[in-house]
């Protein structure tokens, strides 16, 4: 066991939803904890602390990984996407009260495809990037790929619907801009 | 569930990473993907006093496809080898198993030599390694060598990697021509730790089996191979006995039992997914050219 | 035109919010509050023999350390049984913190509060307990011998002993041309919500008034608990249940040790602390629940009618009994589902064991019962050789014969008397969706192609929306904002969205002028909580009656101020109106001005209601006797009785020949609460229903080692189902309407695990050839079980249809 001094800070920088964060913080600082309580960015949730729930989940640098599996510091400088940044994706449309929601979100909203809303935003991301992946799942592929987070109330069955619905609004939309993909 | 505190290193370079591990000895762990290191640390199962996070060691990222081999620095994402059209063209087998290896979040960060230095015996990747007679290249203060997969790995958990030695790559040579690889595992839930898992390379030439070999995950201590040529070579895929090959499967795994699965079931499952396996393998060697066709 | 809310599919209101980040969730309020982490028990049994906290004193950034010692007066007194019963003979529940004892892996020793949770946990790992063990009592049938205790004054370990009759069961039995013993088991599972429990205490020290925010299911419990045990007027205490990630009934056991605590901690510091759950804790500090032994007796005639069903059970109940029993209770008088078995008695012992506790996890003890009457009539069947629909059918209570008296006390100690409901209807839905009567040819099909599949069916009925009571209260303010309150609160229901259409439909305003609070004991100080499936029955009758008070008031005044008479008024989209001359009209919030006679115009609206303005009668005061100021309905709802829902699943399953490995090809879902509010919610709550009982059928059990030990306090080895285990589940609806309430609703939360573990043995039996009495079944065991079949250890099924098994055994007399 290590003695008891005084733990050194680190003065980590990092770019959450476009904007560059910086704080002081101890190498042992988990990024979920970085976001939600140094940042106060509390849209990503902690649900287990060893990877198997998905509820941490955000994009690093575009690609889901769980962010209680990461130390802030190992994040320094790379590009963090979390749900509080889904909807200021380029293609989020506002919603009837006032925020903008990407693809992925207004699909979970027409599905019912959130209950408590706790699991919701490890979904959120990984279903944002899995649409970049792969734009047009069939149902089979839809099911794998939300295969790896939990979720306590839906039963699954209109989270799947969710991200087959979010697959039709992101090609709607990216038609309505004239096929461009959304810079 | 926090960890303890420790001091975080972020060397640059091999040379650096290697001198802070000769630094703090037994009391510091390597940082890669953390994708198994930092749940253990969270739930304080093991604090050590010091963490050489080598994200950020220069040129640790390739995936190298050659004549011989794949070579896989430390710091290749198993999502980045999985999604890698050489390298899995090269080697089937690679993503064969990698798609079992957890769920793709966990894949995005862990690294594949990170899983291999890490030696599960429920690890899908250190099959790998040992079914292509890989090799371990490690770097240390006296410099580097290279680790057969016999030598590697020691036991559950544990290689033979000294406390100051850096696993920097791994190679998974190619196999011969007229071999194709297939892969299963049964595990309770979609991405667990697998209760069984084989990987099958067969060869066929002129219609006959000339090789057949098959590894193992979760059933044996250390990532063994069990040479089933003597069993099925010589026979047409069709008329294989691989009934035969399964029993010899059975009697050479050693599976412990644990919370989810008896020593006998593990024994059963590992038979019955070699069968599986091996026939498909026979099959697709068959149907395709192997697994190197340059 | 007002658009028809109650009934509609509307979309959620707190989705934006929630998809967008903005939840609140307890770890998210509080950013400044110390945290606090416990020292918890290593052991399942022992005496504490010293606490050594030297070495954690120093530790950076802790504040502070406390044990049992440190505990004043109330605090230092064991925590309430919050439910007692005369047959509960032995209740015992733990302290706060353990004074000298520990009974279970995981009971909080010592807290410790500090800057941050990282620095607490450090202080905690610094901690020495010495303990001195004792013997430990894992497991039912260890705790049934009774050779060691958990508690020393509770002989036998038992908590509580129960026996409920209706009819001579015995004369029954001797008469009956047919009986059947089963010997059944299943085991512990546990609710696992995302979001693990967690306090947040602030204490104003100037005004001495002490505000909690928990992630519980009843605010009005934890405020009445916390209040008692700090020993402060109610008036000086409130409870707020923030965004909640998930119940499932372990969030209504309360006060938890850390509600006390840290409240207690808050107000001595004169600091914020803040208390999250981690998720090992959750695992061996909050609540587990299903584990029983049965054994069912049952008498028949030759067409398969119950004529007498004799019940023992044995319950475990973990370490204490801080709800006292009415898991069994509801086990016990649940099992009858929709049948009427001539004589009923149901005996059962609720049992101590050195484990966590046991408290009501979804479904509440139905899951038990359901599983022991289902198995029951799947063996009717089987022995007689009738099919498995058929017999049930003959046992159902019919439409005609509602109300039906079981001549039992329900879990709200009221009579168990089902109010409506068709089972015959739901059966013949439940067959065409599922293809009943055409399986045996796909069987055939399957079976040529080297498969094993089987199909199952379970019925259960469910008494839901027990009382006393809840209530709604309705404020209409000057803008024609629609505030509406219940005390009860929301983990994932919707209550947001379903009683805000109740509100719109019955007022007549529109779905987004109309804004829901629940779980805030400042707004809604009379409630009960959120459990047995009661939210929409309760609160959303309570809340229709409100509203209707509101509108009577509403078109009072305004009938008034337009000089009309009320009965020609009507509401559409918040503006009172002339039916068939809508330009006669007032906005509702003019009517709320008016409601209030007012000195000070503080707006422009607000003149209208002013002394100087408009006409009155000199003679009639400005609020009149019986009238109060505000356009504000409050009412109650109180029910005599609980309202009892009823369903039935059927599934096909196929199991792999070789290596046992179970799939669930298809499940069905027929489903009858009565009126629906919101069918798209209903459909969500039966979805994440099944996926429970799916874990509950297939992947989870809580592995004790025999010391006590919980092997898998993780969700690696806890295997809660991913999208990947649960099948596509195809469900459709009855609605009988209940006669009991305004509204004919029943409740629907638990409506979806209930029948589900009784469902897949029911078809994996059906499939395999040979009895399945023990849930959960995994591949292993059902391996295990294949061999002991084909060792004669294990008899076949007297009447399987499977060609292949058949070929094992003589033909069987039909």
């Amino acid at each position: 066991m290590t003695d008891m001094t005084t733990e050194q800070l680190h003065d980590v920088t990092v770019h959450v939803n476009g904007v560059p964060r910086t704080a002081s913080v101890p190498a042992r600082r988990l990024l979920s904890d970085f976001l939600r309580h140094d940042l106060e960015l509390t849209g990503t949730h902690v649900g287990c602390e060893h990877g198997v729930c998905g509820a941490c989940t955000v994009l690093v640098d575009g690609k889901p990984m769980r962010s209680c599996l990461m130390f802030a510091v190992t994040a320094q400088d790379h590009r963090i996407t979390t749900v509080e940044g889904l909807c200021e994706a380029p293609d989020a449309r506002p919603c009837a009260t006032g925020e903008r929601m990407n693809p992925a979100q207004q699909a979970f909203a027409e599905c019912h495809g959130l209950q408590c809303g706790f699991c919701t935003p490890g979904f959120l991301t990984t279903v944002t990037a899995y649409l970049e992946e792969n734009p047009t799942p069939s149902q089979e592929e839809a099911r794998e790929a939300i295969s790896g987070n939990l979720c306590r109330c839906t039963g699954y069955q209109n989270i799947v619907k969710s991200v087959l619905r979010a697959a039709e609004i992101r090609t709607e939309r990216l038609e309505e801009n004239g096929g461009e993909v959304p810079a | 569930m926090k960890p303890a505190p420790f001091v975080h290193h972020a060397p640059r370079s091999v040379e650096e990473a290697v001198s802070v591990l000769e630094q703090v000895g037994h009391d510091g762990k390597v940082l890669a993907g953390g994708q198994s290191l930092i749940p253990i640390l969270n739930m304080r199962l093991a604090s050590p006093g010091h963490l050489v996070d080598i994200n950020r060691v220069a040129a640790l990222d390739q995936v190298e496809v050659r004549d011989a081999d794949v070579r896989v620095g430390a710091l290749v994402r198993h999502a980045e080898l999985e999604h890698h059209e050489g390298a899995c063209a090269a080697l089937p087998l690679l993503r064969q198993a990698l798609v079992n290896v957890a769920h793709p979040a966990i894949r995005n960060r862990g690294t594949t030599v990170g899983s291999i230095a890490h030696a599960d015996a429920a690890g899908e990747m250190p099959a790998i390694l040992a079914l292509t007679e890989g090799v371990v290249e490690a770097a240390g203060p006296q410099g580097s060598r290279e680790i057969s997969p016999a030598d590697f790995f020691l036991g559950p958990l544990e290689t033979s990697l000294a406390e100051d030695e850096l696993a920097v790559a791994v190679r998974f040579p190619r196999f011969a021509p007229g071999t194709a690889t297939a892969f299963a595992e049964s595990a309770r839930r979609h991405g667990d730790y697998a209760m069984a898992g084989v990987a099958a390379a067969v060869t066929v030439r002129d219609g006959v089996i000339t090789a057949a070999r098959t590894s193992f995950v979760s059933v044996t201590d250390v990532p063994s191979v069990l040479d089933l040529t003597d069993v099925v070579g010589g026979s047409e895929p069709a008329g294989a006995d691989w009934a035969a090959a399964a029993e010899a499967v059975r009697s050479h795994v050693e599976p412990e039992a644990d919370i989810h699965a008896t020593a006998d079931y593990r024994r059963m499952l590992a038979g019955e997914l070699a069968r599986r396996v091996l026939r498909q393998a026979a099959e697709n060697a068959v149907t395709t050219k192997g697994s190197s066709d340059r | 035109m007002t658009t028809q809310m109650f009934g509609a599919p509307i979309k959620r209101k707190e989705d934006p919010r929630l998809l967008t980040g903005g939840g609140r969730y307890l770890d998210d309020l509080g950013h400044h509050a110390l945290a606090a982490a416990f020292v918890r028990s290593p052991h399942a049994h022992a005496r504490i023999t010293d606490i050594d906290v030297n070495d954690a004193v120093d530790v950076e950034g802790v504040v502070a350390i406390y044990t049992y010692e440190d505990l004043p007066g109330k605090v230092a007194e064991p925590l309430p049984l919050l439910i007692p019963h005369p047959t509960l003979t032995h209740g015992r529940t733990g302290y706060a913190l353990a004074k000298d004892e520990v009974n279970h892996v995981g009971e909080p020793v010592v807290m410790v509060v500090a800057t941050d949770r990282y620095a607490a946990e450090d202080a905690c790992q610094r901690i020495r307990v010495d303990y001195e063990m004792l013997p430990v009592v894992v497991g039912i049938e260890n705790a049934r011998d009774g050779e060691h205790l958990v508690h020393e004054d509770a002989p036998g370990n038992i908590a509580a002993h129960m026996v409920q009759e209706n009819g001579d069961v015995e004369a029954a039995l001797a008469k009956a041309k047919h009986t059947l013993t089963l010997d059944l088991s299943i085991e512990r599972s546990a609710c696992m919500p995302m979001e693990g429990k967690g306090v947040y205490a602030r204490w104003n020290d100037e005004d001495g008034e002490l505000r909690i925010y928990s992630s519980t299911q009843t605010t009005t419990g934890v405020r009445a608990a916390v209040a008692a045990k700090l020993e402060l007027p109610l008036a000086k205490v409130e409870c707020i249940a923030p965004d909640v990630g998930g119940g499932f009934g372990v969030k209504i056991m309360h006060p938890w040790p850390e509600e006390v605590l840290v409240p207690w901690a808050a107000r001595l510091l004169k600091r914020e602390v803040k208390w999250a759950e981690d998720r090992r804790e959750h695992f061996i500090s909050s609540a587990h629940e299903r584990g029983q032994l049965q054994q069912v007796t049952v008498g028949f005639d030759e067409e398969g009618r119950v004529l007498g069903l004799d019940v023992r059970f044995w319950h475990d109940n973990g370490a204490y009994t801080p709800y006292g029993i009415i898991v069994p209770i509801i086990t016990s008088t649940q099992l009858l589902g929709p049948y009427k078995p001539g004589a009923y008695r149901c005996e059962f012992w609720s049992l101590y064991t050195n484990t966590v506790l046991v408290t009501p996890y979804r479904g509440a003890g139905r899951p038990q019962g359901v599983f022991a009457m289902e198995r029951t009539m799947d063996a009717i069947a089987d022995y007689l050789g009738i099919d498995r629909a058929e017999v049930r059918s003959r046992n159902f209570i019919l439409p005609e014969e509602m109300p039906y008296d079981h001549g039992l006390l329900f879990q709200d100690g009221r009579p168990l008397k089902y109010d409506s409901g068709d089972f015959p209807a739901s059966l013949d839905k439940l067959k065409k969706l599922v293809g009943w009567d055409d399986f045996e040819a796909y069987r055939a099909e399957a079976e040529a192609e080297g498969r094993k599949v089987g199909l199952g069916i379970g019925c259960y009925v469910e008494g839901t929306g027990v009382g006393p009571y809840e209530g709604g209260h309705i404020t209409i303010e000057t803008s024609g904002r629609v505030n509406v309150a219940t005390g009860l609160t929301t983990q994932g229901q919707g209550h947001q969205t379903s009683f805000a259409q109740i509100v719109a439909q019955e007022l007549g305003v529109r779905l987004e002028d109309v804004h829901v609070t629940t779980g805030d004991t400042r707004k809604m100080p009379y409630a009960v909580g959120t459990f047995a499936s009661r939210a929409a029955v309760m609160s959303g009758n309570a809340i229709a009656l409100a509203t209707r008070n509101v509108r009577a008031k509403a078109l009072r005044i305004a009938a008034d101020a337009l000089e009309v008479s009320e009965d020609d008024l009507e509401i559409v989209d918040g503006v009172v109106q002339v039916k068939g001359a809508p330009t006669t009209s007032m906005p509702l919030g003019t009517v709320a001005v008016l409601s209030n006679p007012l000195r000070y115009a503080f707006d422009d609206a607000a003149k209208a209601a002013t002394q100087f303005a408009g006409t009155f009668d000199p003679d009639k005061p400005p609020v009149a006797d019986d009238e109060e100021p505000g356009l504000e309905g409050r009412d109650f709802y109180s029910p005599t009785q609980a309202t009892f829902a009823n369903g039935m699943h059927a599934a096909i399953v196929e199991t792999d020949p070789v290596t046992a490995e179970i799939r669930i090809l298809r499940y069905c879902v027929i489903h009858d609460c009565g009126t629906m509010i919101n069918p798209m919610i209903v459909e969500g709550q039966v979805h994440g229903g099944v996926a429970q009982g799916v874990g509950g059928a297939l992947y989870e059990r809580m592995a004790y080692d025999e010391s006590g030990q919980l092997l898998n306090a993780s969700f690696m080895d806890f295997l809660m189902p991913y999208a990947s285990e649960v099948p596509h589940i195809e469900a459709d609806h009855l609605e009988t309407p209940s006669p009991l309430n305004p509204l004919g609703i029943k409740g629907a939360g638990e409506a979806g695990c209930i029948p589900v573990s009784a469902v897949i043995a029911s078809a994996i039996e059906d499939a395999e050839g040979f009895p399945i009495t023990s849930m959960p079944i995994s591949p292993v065991e059902l391996w295990e079980l294949r061999q002991r079949h084909e060792a004669g250890e294990i008899p076949a099924l007297r009447h399987h249809h499977s060609a292949a098994a058949m070929s094992h055994h003589e033909e069987p007399t039909p």
